[in-house]
């Protein structure tokens, strides 16, 4: 590896004013795993690494008890979210996601937030918290700037981050009651393997359990960036989930899909595919969301 | 730019000069001699590289030798006792035929290592998950799933389990 000088940086701040100082000669890094094999690469050529690992902030998600919204360090590693109860019990959407990311060795290093700010289609993190509504805080020069996750994609390895900025936090608005989610990455393999798709759905139901209120459908691979299938959405909303609607939302969902041939797998398949994974993760949902607080199953 | 780490090493107290741009398994391999740890694809897919850092597995090549600062890392070398007795799980690879270029093995050891310190009793699924990050091309698997079985505690034996771990890090 060419040779750099590797920062540690204990505020935001500090963080942010060694990488104006090496302006141009610097770079951001976390878990690494991403950055290092960049740098292995060549792709990324710093002198300077600033690591953000060693800012002091939450060492878990935190769910404020008033507001009931979840916090998420970004600095938190994907391990930590998969082996925490909260995460588990009440999120088990982003749950699904996270215990799936690479492998053990890779989840115990990769933060959350480095998973986002690669901003590939892919990114297993990003399609749960979509669907969840979540929202990212952003520090830089300017100060602390909020955005909806939704918005924060531009393409295949952009996203709104100027310059010096850091991702520095996810905040998840509160679950309306009856909700259940559910995350399904489809692939050839379980470990180390991007998937060919990811679909991450979220329903809530009105109190005969049958209705939904509100829908959320995120699509990984189906775009240059993860996407949100509106339409579906639209269509879910007010009517009775069964296999006939959650079929059409399916179809629908399919039919918004930008999805395009690659190395993994096909066009026509992948479109195929939409339909099927929204109809089975609807089903998830449906059954997730009948459960009681705190006896939901797979924890 | 160099500068002096000092962190656990397989129990003893080490203390030397890195330069920073050091992967952990460079430092270990290139600079300490701990050749156990191998290097497989150098990009965090094989796990053949792995370690165990504060407890938790990690993918040494993809890991700075700057971040063991005040850590302990636990290393194949590491496992078996000072007088050469294997760990059982070292044992259970050999006597179930988990083992046959070897190249896998000290990763894939230390992954069922690590993961027999959260979990004492983890089923088929849950030890398919906690290696899913080592790959093996000779044994197929099975052999190796069994070795990682037969290591692993009932329930109720988890306390024994637990003890006997913490024996063998304060060596």
């Amino acid at each position: 590896m060419k040779p750099f000088t590797y920062l540690i940086p204990k505020t935001l701040d500090e963080a942010i004013s060694l990488f104006e100082s090496h302006e141009g000669r610097s770079a951001y890094i976390a878990g690494g795993t991403d950055v290092l094999i960049k740098i292995k690469e060549r792709k990324l050529l710093p002198d300077y690494l600033i690591s953000l690992k060693h800012i002091l902030g939450p060492d878990r998600p935190l769910l404020n008890a008033d507001t009931k919204e979840l916090y998420i360090s970004a600095f938190i590693t994907h391990r930590t979210l998969e082996r925490s109860t909260l995460i588990q019990r009440t999120y088990p959407i982003l749950h699904d996601a996270v215990k799936n990311i690479g492998s053990v060795q890779i989840r115990n290093t990769a933060t959350i937030g480095g998973n986002l700010v690669n901003a590939v289609p892919s990114a297993d993190g990003a399609i749960p918290l979509i669907a969840l509504d979540a929202s990212v805080n952003i520090y830089g020069t300017k100060g602390m700037r909020s955005i909806d996750l939704i918005h924060f994609f531009l393409g295949p390895g952009q996203s709104v981050l100027e310059k010096g900025e850091i991702l520095t936090e996810i905040v998840v608005p509160p679950l309306l009651p009856r909700t259940g989610g559910a995350y399904i990455k489809f692939g050839r393999r379980k470990a180390m393997e991007l998937p060919l798709l990811g679909v991450g759905m979220l329903l809530s139901l009105d109190e005969d359990l049958a209705t939904c209120v509100k829908a959320r459908i995120g699509l990984g691979v189906a775009a240059p960036t993860p996407i949100r299938a509106f339409s579906a959405e639209r269509f879910l909303k007010g009517r009775e989930v069964n296999e006939q609607t959650l079929t059409e939302a399916g179809q629908i969902a399919a039919d918004e899909a930008r999805v395009r041939d690659s190395i993994r797998g096909v066009a026509w398949y992948r479109r195929e595919l939409v339909g099927v994974l929204v109809k089975r993760m609807g089903f998830t949902c449906l059954q997730r969301a009948g459960l009681k607080h705190g006896d939901s199953e797979d924890v | 730019m160099s500068r002096q780490i000092s962190f656990d090493l397989n129990g003893n107290e080490t203390s030397l000069e890195i330069e920073d741009h050091w992967t952990l398994l460079y430092l270990l391999r290139e600079k300490l001699g701990l050749t156990g740890t191998k290097e497989g694809c150098g990009s965090g897919e094989c796990g053949a590289c792995t370690v165990i850092v504060d407890g938790a597995a990690i993918n040494t090549c993809l890991y700075l030798a700057v971040e063991v600062e005040g850590k302990t890392v636990l290393t194949i070398e590491g496992l078996a006792s000072p007088n050469g007795d294997l760990h059982p799980m070292q044992k259970s690879f050999i006597e179930n035929g988990g083992i046959q270029c070897g190249y896998c093995s000290p990763g894939m050891i230390l992954s069922a290592t690590a993961l027999l310190e959260e979990n004492a009793a983890p089923d088929d699924d849950e030890i398919k998950h906690a290696i899913a990050g080592n790959i093996c091309r000779c044994t197929g698997y099975v052999q190796i799933i069994d070795a990682i079985k037969r290591t692993s505690q009932p329930e109720t034996e988890k306390v024994k389990v637990v003890a006997w771990q913490s024996d063998t890090g304060n060596k």
